[in-house]
């Protein structure tokens, strides 16, 4: 059994993580504070994820970049690809906060939301 | 091929008055200016400090331009409404036994004809300079000493001239010079102009462009000297421009405003061989701070909100204006540092008269403009003024300055003055001058300025090209 | 000259909040002045998530978080707020003049509430020696130019100070494909959230020199690279340990000042003191005199 530490990016407060794991499975966590330490440990171990967020070129609207992220955490190893991809992109209607700018994007079975209302 | 009466080589303050004092007469001139825009050089380092004339040999040429300099500066910051204020300026003696070093520098600048100098004591002191150090004993009092914005009145003086009908040409570096029969020609990158007579005030590179025509009987060192600006919460830390007993090399480190009201303490002074060497120290700072405190003891490190070093141009004791017999229509205007800011309207008479005496017909225009039109800042107008402007030009409202209080309005029109870089805005305006150091406005001056002198946002730069504020933009993608 | 109940200076999230809970608390005639085109301030520009965990139990960005305000302050009746308009003077009896393109106004506040923010230091406030080119940037000035303007502002980036917005525009300049070359923090931890450290640069694998600092800058006309040295726990250098990075830029994340000028121009002493949580304990007192007097 392999014992590892990790610093839980949950919330500001950056728990300090004491996690068991053997078969590349996480068998006990401790050190959280709050009830969203586990499963940040387990996902962080199993199957690492972050939220991706960027800004896409706008063409013809009130400012000239608008910020999106993705609605849901995406693999921490296609973070640089999908940056990458977002750069390609390019918003020439009006958006809401919230409004999919890409859905499934990348096939990650996650949406690109605008994060800012733009005229 | 251009041909000229008269090339100037080099726009600092020198070059600017040269030309703007030759304008007045009937001649096609022309200055050169290597870098990106005018008074980049060593005139943009300068303290803007108008000097009396004290602290230079009584029979030395750079102290009698100084006299006469700080005589005619105040005609032409009035034709040209560049701010001008007297301030006077006290040198401090600390001990007695340094008294009678006083009584000596007020008389040999009473040979130079410095008027109305007095010995004040400590009682004085006290009472007109509250924050001196109470070791002060007694000082010189030179009341004619001043402070005027160095850019702008290289700004004002090249306008002034362009007006009547100079050509300035930026970011056209000399190469070579060939001396024909009649005329030198003069070669830049791109481009080659013909003129009876050449003006070289290239500052620290005059020894080249003097070598250039086979004149080779002075070297430019540069001395560098490292200023400190401080905060304009400490504006009225001082009354007048202090100065400790000079050295050897230098006047000191000194305790001064500043024609924009920050205080500024410094210079260094440390000759050093690259030209282009315009670093600052941690040695330069801890030095500057320790001469400043014993002056103004209340003087704390966390006043400083800016530094910069400037590099004097330095060709002996003395400055070096001549008439090169060697090279016939050559004139030399070299070693021109401190008081040279002073001088320089001196220095154009001067280089007038060399002029006519070596054969160049000087015959006045019948109309030389010799006033400009006053440029609006907001930061030195009441509001009552602002009210009216803005009603008049709502982009006077436009604030894109926070720190100092700059306008879009003020902006365009540093523009369309000639500004085509960060930094040639800022010495106009004084946008980014300030605490934030252009935090704040750094994109939206980019942004004006791409629009007006349509250019792309990666073209805009700091001073010029090479010094590019990004990288990429993401419509290039 | 006319006279408001309250006027709030700054249209970021304090001011915001603070218009919110005034009007909340009965306050009808309440003028918010911001010198930006837009309401939300610095959050604007603040992409990243990591907002409103405790208010909306959300994980938001920047922009949603001050969206959710904005759209809430809207929706109150009796406050105005006045967009492009820039304080220019303050006196000690509550008296404002600001312009706005086309106009200079002078106002009278019966109360007024100050949310200027803060700037940040820059490269001149540490004393950092050597040449002055182009390309050191404070990192807010940078996210501004990556996130607002589309502009990148150089591909070979050392980052000064580990404060949160340098750790998160280390993210940043990566993913729009720069290279981070080194975080440098005099200090011998980071000053910023642990979770930055984590995610914006350990994911990445950039190098976080800690007990280092910069000693000078390099370079002509852009930046040429940093001399970067190590220092004891006195934060004295310790000789010979110099080298130097290559590098085209420079961010400066050193920490933040309170933007104070005005207050201190209506003759307001020790105006440094008042930041951070003391200006919120400021603010929830006047918002609860307002319940106790109306």
């Amino acid at each position: 059994m392999e014992n590892r530490k990790l610093t839980c990016i949950e919330c500001p407060k950056g728990c300090n993580l004491s996690v068991d794991i053997e078969n590349c499975r996480v068998m006990k966590v401790e050190g959280h504070k709050c009830p969203k330490g586990e499963p940040y440990a387990v996902s962080e171990i199993e199957n690492p994820q972050r939220v991706l967020t960027a800004v896409v070129l706008s063409k013809g609207l009130s400012l000239k970049m608008i910020p999106v992220r993705t609605d849901k955490p995406i693999p921490k190893a296609k973070i640089i690809d999908a940056a990458l991809a977002i750069k390609k992109l390019q918003i020439t209607k009006p958006v809401k906060a919230g409004d999919v700018i890409a859905g499934n994007f990348m096939g990650l079975d996650v949406n690109l939301i605008a994060t800012r209302d733009m005229t | 091929m251009k041909t000229y009466d008269v090339v100037i080589i080099g726009a600092g303050v020198v070059g600017a008055a040269i030309g703007r004092e030759l304008s007045q007469y009937k001649l096609n001139i022309a200055i050169l200016e290597k870098d990106q825009e005018h008074g980049f050089g060593v005139s943009k380092s300068n303290s803007g400090i108008i000097h009396p004339g004290t602290q230079n040999p009584p029979n030395s040429l750079k102290g009698r331009l100084c006299v006469q300099g700080n005589v005619l500066i105040r005609k032409i910051s009035h034709e040209l409404g560049v701010d001008f204020k007297e301030t006077g300026e006290l040198i401090v003696a600390f001990s007695r036994e340094e008294i009678p070093r006083l009584l000596g520098l007020k008389k040999e600048a009473e040979q130079l004809g410095v008027p109305w100098l007095s010995i004040v004591d400590k009682t004085w002191l006290r009472k007109n300079e509250p924050n001196l150090s109470k070791e002060a004993v007694a000082a010189l009092y030179a009341p004619t000493a001043g402070i005027i914005s160095p850019y702008r009145l290289v700004y004002d003086l090249c306008e002034n001239a362009v007006r009547n009908g100079v050509e300035i040409h930026t970011a056209n570096p000399v190469k070579n010079i060939l001396k024909t029969d009649r005329y030198f020609e003069i070669n830049m990158p791109n481009d080659t102009f013909r003129s009876r007579y050449v003006i070289n005030s290239a500052g620290l590179f005059a020894d080249e462009i003097s070598r250039m025509v086979g004149v080779n009987n002075f070297q430019i060192t540069p001395r560098k000297g490292e200023e400190f600006i401080l905060d304009k919460k400490r504006e009225h830390i001082t009354n007048h421009l202090l100065f400790p007993l000079p050295q050897k090399d230098t006047k000191g480190v000194l305790v001064i405003k500043t024609a924009d009201g920050n205080p500024m303490i410094g210079p260094t002074a440390e000759d050093i061989n690259d030209k282009n060497d315009l670093s600052t120290s941690d040695n330069g700072l801890a030095k500057v701070l320790t001469a400043a405190k014993k002056m103004i003891p209340s003087i704390s490190e966390s006043d400083i909100i800016a530094y910069f070093a400037g590099l004097r141009p330095v060709a002996g004791e003395d400055f070096i204006i001549r008439h090169e017999d060697k090279a016939a229509g050559f004139i030399n205007v070299a070693g021109i540092q401190s008081p040279g800011l002073t001088a320089a309207p001196a220095i154009a008479l001067l280089v007038r008269g060399l002029l006519g005496e070596n054969g160049l017909t000087l015959k006045r225009k019948l109309l030389f403009h010799k006033h400009r039109k006053e440029i609006t800042h907001l930061f030195s107008i009441p509001f009552s003024i602002t009210q009216k402007l803005v009603k008049k030009d709502p982009s006077y409202g436009d604030i894109v300055c926070r720190c100092e209080m700059i306008s879009h309005k003020e902006i365009r029109d540093a523009i369309s003055r000639g500004a085509k870089t960060l930094d040639g805005i800022k010495f106009r305006t004084r946008a980014q001058a300030g605490r934030c150091h252009g935090s704040f406005c750094t994109t939206r001056l980019m942004k004006i300025l791409a629009q007006e002198r349509k250019l792309p946002l990666t073209r805009v730069t700091k001073r010029g090209a090479g010094s590019e504020i990004v990288k990429k933009d993401r419509l290039d993608d | 000259m006319t006279e408001r109940d309250l006027v709030i200076v700054g249209g970021g999230p304090a001011g915001i909040a603070a218009a919110i809970a005034a009007h909340e608390n009965g306050v009808r005639d309440i003028l918010l002045l911001e010198r930006d085109q837009y309401l939300g301030g610095i959050l604007n520009q603040c992409i990243h998530t990591g907002f409103g965990l405790g208010y909306f139990k959300e994980n938001l960005t920047g922009p949603e978080y001050a969206g959710r305000f904005i759209e809430k302050l809207h929706s109150l009746k009796g406050i105005e707020i006045s967009l492009s308009s820039f304080v220019v003077n303050l006196t000690s009896d509550k008296t404002l003049t600001y312009l706005k393109p086309g106009m200079l106004s002078t106002i009278r506040a019966k109360v007024l509430i100050m949310a200027t923010g803060c700037r940040e230091k820059t490269r001149e406030m540490v004393h950092i020696a050597g040449d002055r080119p182009a390309g050191v940037f404070s990192a807010g000035l940078a996210q501004k130019l990556i996130n607002i303007e589309g502009l990148l502002p150089g591909n070979e980036v050392v980052i000064v100070g580990s404060g949160d917005i340098g750790l998160i525009m280390a993210r940043r300049f990566l993913l729009e494909g720069a290279e981070v070359k080194a975080v440098i923090e005099i200090q011998k931890e980071s000053r910023g959230l642990i979770r930055n450290v984590v995610q914006c640069v350990k994911d990445f694998g950039i190098p976080l020199y800690f007990r280092h600092k910069i000693a000078k800058i390099r370079g002509k006309d852009r930046v040429e690279g940093v001399d970067i040295v190590k220092v004891d726990d006195a934060l004295n250098e310790i000789p010979g340990s110099g080298s130097k990075i290559s590098c085209d830029t420079i961010l400066m994340s050193v920490g933040l000042i309170p933007e104070n000028e005005l207050v201190e121009m209506a003759g307001v002493k020790d105006v440094n003191k008042i930041f951070g949580r003391e200006a919120c304990r400021a603010i929830f007192k006047v918002a609860k005199l307002w319940k106790i007097e109306n």
